[in-house]
C-alpha cells in the first residue's frame, strides 16, 4: 500500500480536509449553509460506504439498503418519543436492531442471486417503509419531530450534540471511524472472501467456502453501519419519517456508490459529495432538474465506469 | 490392487431430453491417475461437476472414501479432500495471481471470520501460497492481476488452486485446454511429478498426455462408459477407435 503519491490519494486527502474545514471556509466564503450540505454529505457517505460494501465488495445489489436508515432513525426517535435519550442506551440498541433486522432480511435475500435479489430486499425495505407509514403513534407518513438531541453524559463530561459545531466533528469523526474500519475489513480475511464471491462464487465454493454465512455477516455489518447512519440523520433533522426509508432512497445511495467508484472504500463518499452539490447546485437553476441529473449519471456509467475514484487512479485494464 | 478411493454408481444425469450421464459406473484408484477420454460432448464436464457437487445428479450414487457424498455441498466436498479444475478457467480475474492462490489456501486455514488483520500480510496464507506457485512455475508472476497473464499462466494457477487444499482426489478437467504444444508438455511433466502422491482424474483431449500420465482409462460416449482398461487396452480397443475416429476410418487409428 505505498501509493501515497498517487493522484487518488491527494484526491482523497483534499476532500477529507474539505469536510474538516468546512465550518470555517463555509462563514468565509459567505456560504454558511455549505456547512449544513456537508453535515448531509458526510452522514449519507457513512450509508454509501455500508452499501459499497456489499454491493461493490459483495457483489450483492440491494435496492433496500435505506430501509437500515429508518430502522437506525426510528429506533432512536421512539426511544427519544418516550423520553429515553441517553445515547448509551439509544445508539447501541439501534445498532444492535438494524443488525437483528439485517440478519433476518438478510437470511432470506441472499438465498437468490442477480434480479431476485434486488427485488427481494425492495420488497423487504417497502415492508418496513409501510410499516412506518401505518404506525400512527409515531406520525405515520408524515413523520414525527423529536425533541432531544442524544445524551451523551459520562459524570460531569457530557457531549453536547445539540451544538451544531460539536454535532459536525462528531458526525465526521464517525465518518473516519467507518472509513477506517471498512478497508480494514476489505483486506482482512473476511474482505478477501467477501471480495472472491463477487468475482468468482463457483470457485469460492469449489475452493471449499460456504458463501452463504460470509456474506450473511457482510450483509448485517453494512445494516449495523447504515443503520448508524440513520441515527446520525435523524439527530440531525430533528425528525424522522418513513421518508427516509423510500425507496428512492435507496436508489439515491446506489446513485452516490457506482458515482464515486463501486469498490473502493472512499468513493461512495466522493459520490455523496458530488450527488449532492449537484442536486442541490441544479434544483436553485431549474425545477425540472432531474432532467439534468439523469443523463449525468448515465453519461457516469457510460463512460467513468469506476466512477470519480476511477478517474483519478491508475488505469487498469478494461474489463474483458 | 490399491484401494477404491472413489467409486461411481449407476450415476444418471439429464436436461431436458438430453442424457449426459447414461448409469455411470465408475471406480478411481487411490494415488493413480485415472484418465476419461470420450469425444466432444460425451458428458465429460458434467461428470465432474456431479462429483465436486456444482451439479446435483438424478441418479445413482457416488462414494468417496466409503463415505455417501452424492448430496454434499461442494464446500464440504472440498473439505474431505476433493479439489477440480475447471476446463473454462475459474479463477479471480479482479485479484493478483498471489491473492488467487493465497485465497485457496485460506479456504483450508479455519473459519475466515477475521475482519482486521490485513490479509495480505498474513505470512499463514502467503507462504504456502508462493510455495504453491512455485511448484507450478507462477511465482515471478506473483504481483501481477490475475487478468493479465496469458492463457496458459491462468491454467496453471487452475492447478495451484487446486492443489492447495492438499486434496486427495483431483478432478481435472482439460488441463491442457487451449494450450499450445509446448506448454501441454510443460504440464504434463508437472503432472508427472505430483503422479502417486495424489489420486487424479484426469479428463483430457491431448491423446499425447492422456497415454503418457495414465494408469488406466475409461471411454466415455453419449454419457455412458464404453470402455475401461490399463492405456495398451484402450489403444487397441476397436469401440474407442469408432467413436474418436468413425467406423471407415477406423483401421488408420493411431494416437
Amino acid at each position: 500500500m505505498s501509493k501515497l503519491r498517487s493522484p487518488n490519494v491527494v484526491f482523497r486527502i483534499f476532500i477529507l480536509l474539505l469536510c474538516a474545514a468546512m465550518p470555517v471556509i463555509a462563514p468565509l466564503v459567505g456560504e454558511p449553509y455549505w456547512v449544513d450540505i456537508f453535515m448531509r454529505v458526510m452522514i449519507w457517505a457513512i450509508a454509501a460506504i455500508s452499501l459499497d460494501l456489499i454491493l461493490g465488495f459483495g457483489g450483492m445489489v440491494s435496492f433496500g439498503h435505506a430501509m437500515f436508515l429508518g430502522i437506525g432513525g426510528y429506533t432512536f426517535g421512539i426511544l427519544a418519543y418516550y423520553e429515553i435519550t441517553n445515547g448509551f442506551i439509544q445508539w447501541p440498541l439501534a445498532l444492535l436492531f438494524s443488525g437483528v433486522i439485517g440478519a433476518v432480511v438478510g437470511a432470506i435475500c441472499i438465498r437468490t442471486k442477480g434480479v431476485y435479489f434486488i427485488m427481494i430486499t425492495l420488497a423487504f425495505a417497502q415492508m418496513i417503509y409501510f410499516l412506518g407509514v401505518s404506525a400512527e403513534e409515531f406520525g405515520s407518513d408524515d413523520g414525527m419531530t423529536i425533541y432531544d438531541r442524544s445524551q451523551f453524559a459520562i459524570g460531569s463530561v457530557s457531549l453536547d450534540l445539540g451544538d451544531p459545531l460539536i454535532f459536525y466533528y462528531f458526525t465526521f469523526a464517525l465518518m473516519l471511524v467507518v472509513l477506517w474500519l471498512v478497508q480494514k475489513i476489505v483486506n482482512s480475511r473476511f474482505g478477501m472472501v467477501i471480495r472472491g464471491m463477487q468475482s468468482n462464487e463457483g470457485r469460492m465454493t469449489a475452493i471449499g467456502f460456504d458463501p452463504f454465512r460470509y456474506k450473511l455477516v457482510c450483509f448485517v455489518i453494512a445494516g449495523v453501519i447504515c443503520g448508524l447512519a440513520g441515527i446520525l440523520m435523524a439527530n440531525a433533522e430533528d425528525f424522522i419519517s418513513p421518508d427516509m426509508m423510500h425507496w428512492t432512497k435507496s436508489g439515491e445511495l446506489i446513485f452516490m456508490v457506482v458515482l464515486g467508484g463501486m469498490g473502493t472504500v472512499f468513493g461512495p463518499v466522493t459520490g455523496s459529495l458530488v450527488f449532492l452539490f449537484l442536486s442541490e447546485i441544479l434544483s436553485n437553476i431549474t425545477h425540472n432538474w432531474h432532467l439534468i441529473f439523469g443523463p449525468f449519471l448515465v453519461l457516469v456509467v457510460l463512460f467513468a465506469r469506476r466512477g470519480i475514484d476511477g478517474l483519478f487512479s491508475k488505469r487498469e485494464k478494461p474489463d474483458a | 490392487m490399491p484401494e477404491k478411493i472413489l467409486q461411481i454408481q449407476g450415476l444418471c444425469k439429464s436436461f431436458g431430453g438430453l442424457t449426459a450421464t447414461d448409469n455411470v459406473n465408475l471406480d478411481v484408484f487411490e494415488n493413480e491417475v485415472n484418465a476419461i477420454i470420450g469425444p466432444n460432448g460425451a458428458g465429460k464436464t458434467t461428470l465432474v461437476a456431479q462429483l465436486s457437487g456444482s451439479l446435483d445428479p438424478d441418479a445413482g450414487q457416488v462414494l468417496f472414501a466409503g463415505q455417501d457424498i452424492t448430496r454434499l455441498p461442494a464446500h464440504t466436498r472440498s473439505h474431505l479432500g476433493i479439489a477440480r479444475s475447471y476446463q473454462i478457467t475459474s479463477i479471480f480475474l479482479d485479484l493478483t495471481i498471489l491473492e488467487n492462490a493465497a485465497l485457496a489456501v485460506q479456504a483450508h486455514d479455519g473459519h475466515s471470520f477475521q475482519f482486521f488483520k490485513p490479509a495480505a500480510e498474513d505470512r499463514r496464507l502467503i507462504d504456502p501460497a508462493m510455495e504453491l506457485l512455485e511448484r507450478v512455475g507462477l511465482a515471478d508472476r506473483a504481483h501481477l492481476p490475475a487478468r493479465v497473464v496469458s492463457h496458459g499462466e491462468h491454467r496453471q494457477l487452475e492447478i495451484a488452486m487446486a492443489l492447495a487444499s492438499k486434496p486427495r482426489l483431483l478432478l481435472l478437467d482439460e488441463p491442457m485446454a487451449g494450450m499450445g504444444p509446448e506448454e501441454s508438455q510443460r504440464m504434463t511433466d508437472f503432472l508427472q511429478s505430483i503422479k502417486g502422491t495424489v489420486t487424479i482424474l484426469l479428463i483430457e483431449h491431448d491423446m499425447d498426455a492422456v497415454f503418457a500420465l495414465a494408469d488406466r482409462i475409461s471411454v466415455l460416449v453419449y454419457g455412458r462408459v464404453i470402455a475401461v482398461g490399463a492405456p495398451e487396452e484402450i489403444r487397441a480397443n476397436l469401440d474407442v477407435r469408432e467413436a474418436y475416429l468413425g467406423e471407415g476410418e477406423a483401421s488408420d487409428a493411431g494416437s
